[in-house]
This record gives C-alpha cells, sequence and structure tokens, in this order.
C-alpha cells in the first residue's frame, strides 16, 4: 500500500503530516512513502531526509494524488496553486485521513463522495482513554497553549520572572489562564517555566488538582456549579454562575498583565468572557491572547488571524498557532497518524474495522457513502457511586478549548482496562443461557422427585445465591480483603451445626464430633469479625485530619 | 421458645448477613456492616442455644474457647501475615464441615427411610466432600503462603486424570454408603473423607504462589458451599443462606482475580498454569536487552525531590519487608512539598484480593490517594517518578508486548511509561510467575538493589536531609 504525502496548501500552513521519523515508522508498518518535493520544507525537515528515511519522492503534488492508496494530509482538502481542488484529486477508491471538520465543510464532503473516497477525520477520534494515543486535537492543543504563551511574551514588555538586578527590581508578570484543558494546562506549564505568576479558572471543580500539579493557583468562584459536560468537556453554565464568572475576570483584568483564554463549548460559539470594559481596565502593555479566536473568540474585541491593540493591549487571535510550531507538530500529528494506521492493521493488514469504536467514530466516508455523525453507541455506563473517591478521578486529556473549534464529541461509554468491580455488571459477567436451563431443569426434577422439605430449602439456597451474587458485585475492590475475612467469620455459622449436634448424652460420637466443630468454627467467627473490625478501623478518609482534630 | 421464633430469629440473622456483605459497598459503611455480622452471628447462637434441647454446658464452653482463642488470633497477627490466617480460618470451617456431617451421619435427629433417608445421606456425603477438600486445601493453601511449603506449583504427570480419579473414587464410594444401614457404613464415610483430602491436597499443590489471591478466593468459597451443604443435611435454612452467601461472594472474587490476570478460572481451579508454559519461554528466545542500571538511595531521594508527580506501586515485597510505614512517611513528605504523589494498586498485588489496600491503610494511607489500575494507568505518561516497591509481574510489560510471554494479556500497571522509574528489588530474580521483566533493562528503569524496607528507610532518610 502506498501512502502519499503532499505540501500543506492552505495558506500560511507550515505543517507536513509526516517527518522523517514517521516516515520510518511508516515504512515498518509496511507501507510504501511517497512524499511530494518539498513537503517538509516549511517544517525544516529536507527531502534528502526523507529519501534516507526510505521515502520516494515525487516532483508533483498531481503525481502523489494521482498514485496513491492512502492521502495523509493536516488540513482539509483545499485549493490548490494551480486551481485545482485537492477533493477533486483524490484517486477513485482511495483512502484520505486529515483533519475535515465535517460539520464545517458539507460541501467538502460532497466532492470526495463523487471520488467514492473513505475518508477518517483526526478531528473525529473519539476521545477515549484507547485512542488518545492518536487524539491529534490534544497535540495540537498542547502545542498551541505552549505557543499561545510564546507569543504573548514576544509582545510583553516586560520579563516574566521577577529579578531584583543592581539596576532596581523587576516585578514578575501575571498569567490569568481562562479554561484549563490540554491548552490551558500547556499554556500555564510554560508561562510556570517563563517564572510567571499563573492563576487559572475552569468551570470544572475537578481540574483543580491538574491546575495546581501545574504549578498554577487555580481561582474559585463563591458560586457552586459543577461544569463538566460529556466527553470531558464544558458544558454551558446558569446566567448566575456566569455572572460570579464575570465579577472574578474583571477583579483579574485589573491585576494581570498577560490573559490567555482557551474556552470553548462543544457546538456552540465561542463564550464571551472578557469585555471591552475589561480589556479597558488593563494595564497598557498588557497581552490577551485568544485561543478560541477561531470560533469567535472569548474576548470581545478579537479579530480572528490578526494582532490588534486596543488602548495600549495587545490582543492576539492567531489561529494558526500549532503550524507556528511546525516541526513538532508535525512530528506529533505524524505519530498520531502512525498510531491510527497501526490500529487499522498497517500495511499488510489493512482493513477497516466497522466495529472498532474508534474507527468508527473517524471514519466519515467508507467507499464515497458518508456515514458521519457515526451512530450513537450505547448509552454512558452510570459512573461509579459517588461515594467512591469523588473529585480525585482526574478528568484529564480532555480540554475546554480545542484552538480549531473543537466539535461535539460524541459521548461514548469510557473504556474501562481490566475488569473490576462496578459497571461490570452487564456484558462482561459471563451468563450464557445453557446453564441456567440446565439449572432449571434439575430444581424442576428435583422437586418431582425430592420430598417437599428438601425443595424448601433448594429454593433458600438459590434465592441466598443470587443475592450475595447481586450484593457481593458491589464491593468495593479494596475492601476485598476485609470482604474475605467477614465472609470468612460469617461460613462461621457452621457452628449452629455443631451445637445442634451436641444435644445428646456426653460420651456419644457425635456430641463429641459437634462440640469439636462447634469450638473450631467458634475461633473463626471471632477471629475473622475481630480481625475485620481491625482492618476496617485503619481505612481512615484522611487520617492527618482526623489527628489533628483530635489534638486541638 | 418455639421452633418457629427460633426460624424468625435465623431470619432475622440472615438479613443481618446480608446486609453485612451490603455494607462493604464502601468504606464509611464497612464497620456498620461488620457490627451487622457480629449481632446476625449472636442472634443465631441465642437462637440455637434457645432451640437445643440439651448440652449447654458443652456447647458454651466450646464457644467461649473457640471464641477466646479467635480473638487472641485476630488481636496477634500481623497486617502482612493476613493471608495466611485467612487460609488457615477456611481451613477450620472445612473441618467443622466434615465433622458436623460425620456428627450428623451417627447421631440422626430423626428416622428418616426411603427417597428422604437416601437424600439426607446424600447431603452428608457432598458436605463432607466438599469440607474435606476445603480443610486439605487450605491447610497447603496456607503453607504456601507461610513459604513453609515451596510455593512452586507441583505437577505430577497425569494429574488431571489423578484428580478425575479421586473424583470418581469418591463417587464410587456412595454407593456402599448409601446402600449401608443406618452408622454402619460410616467407612465408607471415611475413606471418602480421606480420598477427599488428598483432592485438596493436590489441588492446591498444583497450583502456583502468583495464583494464590485466587486460591484463596476459590476456598473461600469452598467454605461457603460446606456450611450450606450442612445446612441441607440439618435441614437449617440459616446454614444454607449464610453458606450460599459465602459461596457466591468467593466465587466473585475469584472470577474478579482471574480476570485480572488474564487466565480461565478453569485453569487455576484445576492448576498447573504458568509452570508448564512459563518455564520454557523464560529462557526462550525473547530474554530481554539492555543493561541493569543501579542506583543509590541518595539519586532516588534527589529524583523524587524534584518530581511533580510520583506515583509508588506496590508488591508483595512491600508487604513482606513491612516497608508501607516508611513508604508512606516519604509520601507525605513529598505531598507536603507539593507533589502529587498516589499509589497504584494491581488487582493481584499480594497474596489476597485487596492485600495492599489492606497495609496501606494500616500505614494510614488516605485512601483517595489510593489508585486502582483502571484509575491510574493513564496517568503514567504523565508521572515523573514511578516508585515501584518489590512488585514484579504487574509491571512487567511483556504482559503487553511479547506474544510468547505466559502472561501475556494479563492487564498490568504501564509503569515503564513514566519519565523514570525506580524498581526497588532484593536482587534480579524472576517474579512469582517465574518469567524475566524486561523493565529492569529499560533506559528510564533504575535498579534500587535491597530489602524493600532498608531501601525505603534510606530514602526517607536521605529525604529528611534533602529536605530540612
Amino acid at each position: 500500500m502506498r501512502v502519499g504525502i503532499v505540501r500543506e496548501v492552505g495558506l500560511g500552513e507550515r505543517r507536513v503530516a509526516a517527518t522523517p521519523e514517521t516516515t520510518k515508522r511508516l515504512i515498518k508498518l509496511g507501507f510504501e512513502v511517497q512524499v511530494e518535493s518539498g513537503a517538509g520544507e516549511l517544517a525544516s525537515f529536507r527531502d534528502e531526509d526523507y529519501e534516507a528515511a526510505g521515502a520516494t519522492l515525487a516532483k508533483a503534488s498531481r503525481d502523489v494524488w494521482a498514485t496513491s492508496d492512502l492521502m495523509l494530509k493536516v488540513r482539509p482538502p483545499d485549493k490548490t496553486a494551480d486551481g485545482d481542488h485537492e477533493a477533486d484529486l483524490v484517486r477513485e477508491g482511495s483512502f484520505l485521513v486529515s483533519f475535515i471538520w465535517p460539520s464545517k465543510n458539507p460541501e467538502l464532503l460532497a466532492r470526495l463522495a463523487t471520488r467514492k473516497a473513505t475518508v477518517l477525520a483526526m478531528d473525529q477520534i473519539p476521545r477515549i482513554t484507547r485512542a488518545q494515543k492518536m487524539d491529534a486535537l490534544s497535540s495540537m492543543a498542547n502545542i498551541a497553549g505552549y505557543r499561545s504563551v510564546i507569543e504573548a511574551a514576544s509582545f510583553f514588555g516586560r520579563f516574566f520572572t521577577g529579578q531584583m538586578t543592581a539596576a532596581g527590581k523587576v516585578p514578575p508578570a501575571k498569567v490569568m489562564v481562562i479554561g484549563a484543558g490540554v491548552a490551558g494546562l500547556a499554556a500555564i506549564g510554560a508561562a510556570r517555566s517563563l517564572g510567571a505568576i499563573v492563576r487559572a479558572f475552569d468551570t470544572r471543580p475537578g481540574v483543580k488538582e491538574q491546575v495546581e500539579s501545574m504549578g498554577a493557583e487555580f481561582l474559585e468562584l463563591d458560586y457552586q456549579e459543577d461544569g463538566s459536560g460529556e466527553g470531558g468537556y464544558a458544558k454551558e453554565m446558569s446566567p448566575a454562575f456566569i455572572a460570579a464568572e464575570m465579577a472574578l475576570f474583571a477583579a483579574q483584568a485589573r491585576e494581570v498583565d498577560i490573559i490567555i483564554t482557551t474556552a470553548l463549548i462543544p457546538g456552540k460559539p465561542a463564550p464571551v468572557l472578557i469585555t471591552t470594559d475589561m480589556v479597558e481596565s488593563m494595564r497598557p502593555g498588557s497581552v490577551i491572547v485568544d485561543l478560541a479566536a477561531e470560533n469567535g473568540g472569548n474576548c470581545a474585541l478579537t479579530h480572528p488571524e490578526k494582532v490588534t491593540t486596543h488602548r495600549g493591549v495587545t490582543i492576539i487571535g492567531f489561529v494558526d498557532l500549532p503550524s507556528r510550531l511546525a516541526p513538532t507538530a508535525s512530528q506529533l500529528y505524524g505519530s498520531n497518524l502512525c498510531h491510527l494506521l497501526a490500529d487499522m492493521g498497517g500495511g499488510k493488514a489493512w482493513h477497516v474495522d466497522l466495529d472498532d469504536e474508534v474507527i468508527r467514530g473517524a471514519l466519515i466516508m467508507n467507499e464515497g457513502e458518508i456515514c458521519w455523525p457515526p451512530p450513537k453507541l450505547a448509552p454512558k455506563i452510570p459512573p461509579a457511586p459517588p461515594s467512591k473517591r469523588p473529585s480525585t478521578r482526574p478528568v484529564s486529556k480532555r480540554e475546554s478549548g480545542a484552538p480549531k473549534g473543537a466539535p461535539q464529541a460524541d459521548p461514548k461509554p469510557k473504556e474501562r482496562g481490566a475488569s473490576h468491580g462496578h459497571g461490570h455488571h452487564g456484558p462482561a459477567r459471563p451468563s450464557p443461557l445453557w446453564p441456567m436451563v440446565a439449572g432449571a431443569a434439575v430444581i424442576a426434577l428435583a422437586s418431582h422427585f425430592a420430598p417437599p422439605a428438601f425443595v424448601a430449602h433448594l429454593t433458600v439456597f438459590v434465592l441466598a445465591c443470587f443475592v450475595g451474587w447481586q450484593v457481593v458485585w458491589n464491593v468495593t475492590p479494596a475492601l476485598h480483603t476485609p470482604l474475605m475475612s467477614v465472609t470468612n467469620a460469617v461460613s462461621g455459622i457452621i457452628l449452629v451445626g455443631g451445637m445442634l449436634n451436641v444435644s445428646g448424652p456426653l460420651s456419644s460420637p457425635a456430641t463429641i464430633l459437634g462440640a469439636a466443630a462447634l469450638l473450631l468454627a467458634a475461633i473463626n467467627v471471632a477471629g475473622g469479625f475481630l480481625v475485620t473490625q481491625r482492618m476496617l478501623k485503619m481505612f481512615a478518609k484522611s487520617p492527618e485530619d482526623e489527628r489533628g482534630e483530635k489534638g486541638r | 421458645m418455639t421452633s418457629s421464633l427460633a426460624t424468625g430469629l435465623y431470619l432475622i440473622a440472615g438479613v443481618l448477613f446480608i446486609r453485612s456483605l451490603g455494607g462493604l459497598s464502601n468504606q464509611s459503611s464497612a464497620k456498620r456492616g461488620n457490627l451487622y455480622g457480629i449481632a446476625g452471628m449472636l442472634l443465631a447462637v441465642v437462637a440455637t442455644l434457645a432451640v437445643a434441647p440439651g448440652g449447654y454446658g458443652v456447647m458454651i464452653a466450646a464457644l467461649c474457647v473457640g471464641g477466646a482463642v479467635g480473638a487472641v488470633l485476630a488481636q496477634r497477627v500481623a497486617m502482612t501475615s493476613m493471608p495466611e490466617l485467612v487460609a488457615i480460618l477456611h481451613s477450620f470451617v472445612g473441618v467443622a464441615a466434615v465433622l458436623v456431617g460425620f456428627a450428623s451421619y451417627l447421631a440422626p435427629a430423626e428416622e428418616l427411610t426411603g427417597a428422604a433417608k437416601s437424600l439426607h445421606e446424600i447431603e452428608i456425603y457432598v458436605g463432607v466432600l466438599v469440607g474435606a477438600v476445603t480443610f486439605t486445601g487450605s491447610i497447603v493453601a496456607f503453607g504456601k503462603l507461610r513459604g513453609s511449603i515451596p510455593s512452586k506449583p507441583l505437577l505430577l504427570p497425569g494429574r488431571h486424570a489423578m484428580n478425575l480419579g479421586i473424583f470418581l473414587a469418591s463417587a464410587a464410594l456412595m454407593v456402599p454408603f448409601l446402600g449401608g444401614h443406618h452408622g454402619s457404613a460410616v467407612w465408607a464415610l471415611g475413606a471418602m473423607t480421606a480420598l477427599a483430602s488428598l483432592l485438596g491436597v493436590h489441588l492446591v499443590m498444583a497450583i502456583g504462589g502468583a495464583d494464590m489471591p485466587v486460591v484463596v478466593s476459590m476456598l473461600n468459597s469452598y467454605s461457603g458451599w460446606a456450611a450450606s451443604a450442612a445446612g441441607f443435611m440439618l435441614g437449617n435454612d440459616l446454614l444454607i443462606i449464610t453458606g450460599a452467601l459465602v459461596g457466591s461472594s468467593g466465587a466473585i472474587l475469584s472470577i474478579i482475580m482471574c480476570r485480572a490476570m488474564n487466565r480461565s478460572i478453569v485453569s487455576v481451579i484445576f492448576g498447573g498454569f504458568g509452570a508448564t508454559e512459563g518455564a520454557a519461554p523464560a529462557k526462550g528466545a525473547a530474554a530481554p536487552q539492555g543493561e541493569v542500571k543501579s542506583t543509590d538511595a541518595q539519586a532516588v531521594a534527589q529524583l523524587l525531590l524534584e518530581a511533580k508527580s510520583v506515583i509508588v506501586v506496590p508488591g508483595y515485597g512491600m508487604a513482606v519487608a513491612q516497608a508501607q510505614h516508611p513508604l508512606y512517611e516519604a509520601a507525605s513528605l513529598l505531598r507536603k512539598r507539593g507533589a502529587l504523589v498516589r499509589f497504584a494498586i494491581h488487582p493481584v498485588a499480594g497474596r489476597l484480593p485487596g492485600h495492599m489496600n489492606v497495609l496501606l491503610a494500616e500505614a494510614r494511607v488516605p485512601y483517595d490517594i489510593v489508585l486502582e489500575m483502571d484509575e491510574i494507568n493513564e496517568d503514567f505518561p504523565a508521572a515523573d517518578v514511578v516508585l515501584v516497591i518489590g512488585a514484579n509481574d504487574i509491571v512487567n510489560p511483556s504482559a503487553l508486548e511479547d506474544v510468547s510471554s505466559p502472561i501475556y494479556g494479563m492487564p498490568v500497571l504501564e509503569v515503564w511509561k513514566a519519565k523514570t522509574v525506580v524498581v526497588t528489588k532484593r536482587g534480579m530474580a524472576a517474579g512469582y510467575a517465574g518469567i524475566d521483566n524486561p523493565l529492569f533493562y529499560r533506559d528510564n528503569t533504575l535498579m534500587l538493589f535491597g530489602d524493600a524496607k532498608k531501601s525505603v528507610d534510606a530514602v526517607l532518610g536521605a529525604l529528611t536531609e534533602g529536605t530540612g
């Protein structure tokens, strides 16, 4: 199978879909790689390096399009310099993997459909654990976040880090990041390592820990509302919450030097969080970087793709931040592609598996048939009971601020790696039909021949098995050892059996045996319960707090 | 007291037992659950005392002695020897079931005839069989957990045929047993008990140390079924209910453990996994390449002080060395400095389901920083340092990468994705599954050789110096 890489035609696009390094990986996966001469030029990759990696070079992009089975691209197909449209160049029946943004580009889909193409959109990869290695949106958001700080720094007239020099004192820069998704967190990290004081805000309280782990202060509102939406994105908040939020931003705007906004709500225009008043209240020389510029902007004064100044405040609305870090962006995007192609069988066992949730999510066109949006899968598995570590389960690796107009991610059940405890009541439990039928037959037979007393006991037995089965699946894995010791104690109930046999004369064998059984079972009961009690005493939520309270 | 009142009390006791297990669904209600269990047991004893026609003195004496022994055991046992305690307690239930079976055969409560008599005797027979297997199986498990019996699986040639033979012989002995007159066929019952005991020994001997969590769960299940069988022979519903609860609980735990190790429950029950397959590839072609880099406590402390995110992966080695206390001290020190410290628990870490959780709880590690494999596996790439304390197979990358590996397909903690992995280990010996671990040869892995406790103590010392 031959993979084709062309020079991107979008204006100002510097990225390329494969680097010499990912080319090597593609070849290892069993593909043949064909690269248009100069494809990597703007990302600082030379033709020689591609050749050295094992690719063949083609002079014209047309040739690449015409002779490749699988085209890899960064941007959706677009008009070329010669006036052709890349979508028309797609070889009939071939594959295309790229960012597509199908909701914004219906006409592009129609064009591709006429080519009988099979198209996978990198922007549609479901954001589930297993697909993280192919999540190009996160890779790009990470870069955008980093780059936003670099852009801000280049327009900002002061040091980020505070310094005491012989010539006087320089205060550190204060940075506020709104939206702590991948981009936001990357921005926090970059600004922190430049030495700035960083604060961050997000509507999802769960990300507080992540923000703090990056070394920023998490800004909190007095107003309580959880903004965690489906698929790790933020949801739209209530008016009261927004009012409180705006008050916080207004107060912060007067204080900070740099604001980086990354707030996006899937399927909606970006919320305006920084009003004209707030911009005007900022000190001259301050900088705002609006990562949501492409979707309308979080700042009222943002002009997409442009840098503007309003009363001394620079507002940066670049929408091509990843492209401004082209070598790294290409490398990460290329790796995401390699992972996807590897999952699809590589060059040797290439296939489109419609049952694979990830592939089905990304597949927007199959041999010319538009199949986007994918059918909704089973509803979300109910989350684990809230009693179980409510806030520490990280919402990470998702974001509220993709720089490139994050689409609505379909809510997909979060994958659980291994089998464990909760959430496994359904398909994971082996419940083939025939054992049940066999069991029913045995019971029916037994109840026909056996005395009624036995049948009554059997009823109790079977029902108790079911009750036990239901109850025990709910036990939290951390308590499995206490569960064993408590069931151990409880199984000491056999002492009742011992007791019922002791009733005879002291010397009869039954009495002696019964008493021995009773003795052993009693050890079990006492030992089991007490050791459980001992263990459970140790399970304390936060021992330091408890100790502290007692000490006071 | 009338017997129907006693039945009512039994019913209440049964409900209390169910609530007791239900209480364990989370930490906050667990203690109450245990109290329900105790209350249920007291109620059951009182009700039984009330209906028993006599022999109170013997009963109360036996209860007191047994209770006292149990209480002392429970107080004395170290949290690290919990698996042994659980195993030996299982054997008591097993032997009690055998004794009750014999007693009930020798002194039937009422004269039965025809089908009812046969049925009663079958119940006795089954109860004794299950009890005997539980008894000897648990004793062997106890020995293996203590280390007094080698933990390597004992694989006799034709062991499956042997098991089947013993089982068939036991079944065949049922014929003379049922044919015998009341009490006269006790020899058949005895012979079967001996056979079943042999079966129990052989079944557990054939199981390797790594599968111990499953075995202990299985024995837990068996002890429940034994109690249930006793309930059938005595016509006592409380025993039936309780036994069924315990039986299904143990069965579920076994299933969970098996899934966590990616093996079929059948192969664990019949034993011998990981030995036949395990021995060959260990020396096979896929011997890991690369160099082992060893380090010292000072360097590890330095790494930890610089790290923002630390994940600790404890294993059986931590339990053996009792390293959980200094480990938590080190963790809280790092936490105070602002690092994110978490503990990652593999479902089969240790020798008992939930073993690591118990030890960490003993060291007073707050349970909200102790995460399960599913919760933390995706966070390893973001971790600066992963500290593997006495764990081996559960962090073995061959489970995901090497198709020929006997543990291929078993879910493992993907520690190697972190920036740096520090592994404390006594030496380069293989883990319980008996296979080499390529993790130790990775570029980002540092080995800290030595006893887990001593290593952690040394790291803690260096940390205190570094921060003090």
